[in-house]
């Protein structure tokens, strides 16, 4: 699953312009599904038959975007100004190598140079607006003709596994929830499983809303990337999780309580079946069950998260060994699941 | 049962946004015998139907109250927290906070920000546990607690923790009681998850499909000292007719139908214009293709501070107009 993971991290999918994630994801998931349909958001709804005939009941869902660069200016120096898609952390961004368009012209992102730096801007982070990304045009005419406005951007820089099993990369938040759900449909399922890889989750969980409310499934999990902050200087209640521990299994975020009795399911499962698992030990940051929660008369919400270091930057980190418990406490809930869920369901076949 | 005792019984009652099974629980006992069927749907409503021929009516009131979240158990025993329901580091501080299991604990700032800006992250909650072992044995992450001050009833006005949603409560259950014959097919929800923003009334009412909705909530009395005027409501001036609050703005008809209801019967009623604030009716009125949504509310002094203060005529005068609405002849929408 870890070449699975980079490959999709590779690809392009700023909130907005998912085309190429989703069009790999198609081209993966057609032959084992049993229909597939994009939404007029762009969320791809894959429906696949398993043992128990559950119908729509149970949706799996993972977001295809990821945090980016757009453009909205180009000035007439052929400098091109920009503002971030998503929570993006402007430290972070600035000087990083970042690709423009489908085309992927490189660019940098620049600001003033340091000599012009006054003493009290030293202490304080440039604003958006003080920024740009220079693609090395000689003018605002041919950086024009090169790039429309409403441009995106990606950062640029491939995937590097480094240390004991860490793996770098952009998009991992949430390329390794759609390589988790890419990987279990190409499984025989034991029930039905309609699996939701949905665009806007970064601009505020947008796409799952017609995701969720086309499908009304009565169980929902969602499979993600949160974030871990378990650096040196950060006192043990403020870490949130930590890559290497296992997946998290949320109680609580920014955005939703998850359903009381399947966070049990889920801690339960860890415990019977010796898989390690953290929880989220500070409450932060939301997910699409915020929006799949809320469908119509309310949809069960359940979350499994890797944790990521450096979320939202150029350079995310997972623990590669928490894919495959990842991956094997997914299977396991879908089995409580099949022992749960009414059949009879109507499919989306 | 007297109101006083109805608000005892439902302030005692533990429901922190997200954990509302206790004092669900204590309203089941109530609405039992009230309505013809009752359901509690995913996200932790209490729908109680009463079935009638015409058109259908939603009354809610939030039960949920603000809190903390339990996210993080040190080894020394002491528990760290988020803020559930907007409450503020500085008014966590130094206060008392109660578990659901009736554990008390005392919210401390970590000495090293005592005097400072602090934020949440620089508390921590001491129930006396003398190692993470000990707290483990009584508490699990996720588990909530929130402000315990027993209510207490002098001059007609009662003090108590968790009233903005427990009053609001207590008139509509009251009004529920109270009910005579309604034309009206009649749902009374006690929503789940309001503090939160408005996420259990949702479902709710996308389930229910109403016609007309009545949201009862609380509403910020504006008549402390130095009070900033965000509100128009003061204590004593009766049932609170919403025209607005930060979340919604009533529909004319609804704000019509309640002060004619008050007028003709004789109930005491102000108008509710609240710059601050948000209630259930904002993601009522937006429910499906829209509903016909009102609000009655329930003025409240020191709105989420660890005891908060009504007037039990108030609380009258919007359980009164509840049942009015309830048994009014409505047009079909």
């Amino acid at each position: 699953m870890t070449e699975l993971v980079k490959t999709l991290c590779m690809l392009d999918g700023v909130s907005g312009f998912e085309d190429r994630v989703r069009d790999f994801i198609r081209e993966q998931a057609e032959p084992f599904a049993d229909s597939v349909r994009e939404d007029a958001m762009g969320s791809l709804i894959v429906f696949k038959r398993g043992a128990r005939r559950t119908g729509d009941r149970l949706l799996l869902a993972a977001h295809m975007d990821e945090v980016g660069l757009i453009v909205t200016e180009v000035t007439d120096e052929g400098y091109l100004r920009f503002r971030f898609v998503g929570g993006v952390d402007r430290r972070v961004a600035i000087g990083k190598p970042v690709l423009v368009g489908p085309e992927h012209i490189p660019g940098v992102i620049g600001m003033k140079a340091v000599h012009l730096v006054k003493a009290a801007e030293r202490s304080s982070v440039p604003r958006v607006d003080e920024l740009y990304i220079d693609i090395g045009a000689p003018s605002g005419e041919a950086a024009r003709a090169r790039v429309p406005l409403g441009s995106y951007a990606v950062f640029s820089g491939g995937c590097v596994e480094f240390g004991s099993g860490l793996l770098k990369a952009k998009a991992l938040d949430d390329r390794i929830g759609c390589a988790v759900l890419l990987t279990l449909l190409k499984e025989p399922l034991p029930l039905d499983c309609t699996f939701a890889f949905t665009v806007q989750e970064e601009v505020g969980t947008r796409g799952a809303f017609g995701a969720a409310f086309s499908v009304t499934p009565q169980v929902a999990l969602v499979l993600e990337g949160t974030t871990a902050a378990d650096c040196a200087t950060v006192p043990a209640h403020k870490r949130v999780c930590a890559p290497g521990k296992g997946p998290v299994i949320p109680f609580m975020d920014g955005g939703t309580v998850y359903d009381r009795g399947l966070y049990e399911t889920l801690t339960g499962l860890c415990r019977t079946h010796g898989i390690p698992w953290q929880t989220k030990e500070y409450v932060s940051g939301g997910t699409d069950a915020r929006t799949i929660q809320r469908t119509k008369a309310g949809v069960r919400a359940a979350g499994i998260s890797a944790a990521v270091r450096y979320l939202h930057s150029p350079s995310s980190v997972a623990d590669v060994g928490d894919l495959e418990p990842m991956l094997r406490l997914t299977r396991l809930f879908l089995n409580a699941m099949a022992g749960e869920l009414e059949e009879d369901g109507y499919g989306a076949v | 049962m007297e109101l006083f005792e109805t608000l005892k019984l439902l302030t005692e009652a533990h429901g922190v946004s997200g954990r509302e099974a206790g004092v669900r629980a204590v309203l089941l006992e109530r609405v039992r015998g009230l309505c013809d069927e009752h359901t509690v749907d995913v996200m932790g409503d209490l729908i109680c139907h009463r079935k009638g021929p015409g058109p259908r009516v939603m009354l809610s009131a939030p039960m949920d109250t603000a809190g903390v979240v339990i996210s993080h158990i040190q080894p020394d025993g002491y528990l760290r927290f988020a803020a559930v329901g907007g409450l503020a580091a500085r008014q966590l501080a130094g206060r008392t906070v109660r578990l659901a299991n009736g554990m008390t604990g005392l919210i401390a700032v970590t000495p090293d920000k005592a005097g400072e800006d602090f934020t949440v992250s620089n508390l921590y909650l001491d129930v006396g546990a003398g190692g993470r072992g000990e707290a483990e044995h009584l508490v699990a992450l996720g588990d909530t607690a929130a402000f315990h001050v027993p209510a207490e009833e002098r001059w007609g006005r009662v003090l108590a923790s968790g009233l903005s949603s427990r009053a609001p409560c207590a008139a509509l259950l009251t009004a529920m009681e109270e009910l005579s014959d309604s034309p009206n097919d009649l749902y009374f929800v006690f929503t789940a998850q309001s503090r939160t923003g408005l996420r259990g009334v949702k479902t709710a009412a996308y389930a229910v499909d109403p016609d007309y909705a009545v949201v009862v909530d609380a509403t910020a009395a504006d008549d402390v000292p130095e009070a900033d005027h965000r509100g128009s409501c003061v204590l004593g001036a009766g049932a609170a007719v919403k025209v607005m609050d930060g979340a919604v703005i009533c529909h004319p008809r609804a704000i019509a139908l309640l002060d004619g209801l008050a007028a003709r019967r004789g109930i005491p009623a102000q108008r509710e214009v609240y710059k601050a604030g948000r209630s259930d009716a904002g993601a009522v009125y937006t429910t499906r293709v829209g509903v016909l949504t009102g609000g009655v509310s329930v003025p409240v002094r020191h709105l989420n501070n660890p005891a908060e203060l009504v007037q039990l005529s108030d609380l009258r005068a919007c359980a009164d107009l509840i049942k009015a609405f309830a048994e009014s002849e409505l047009e079909n929408v």
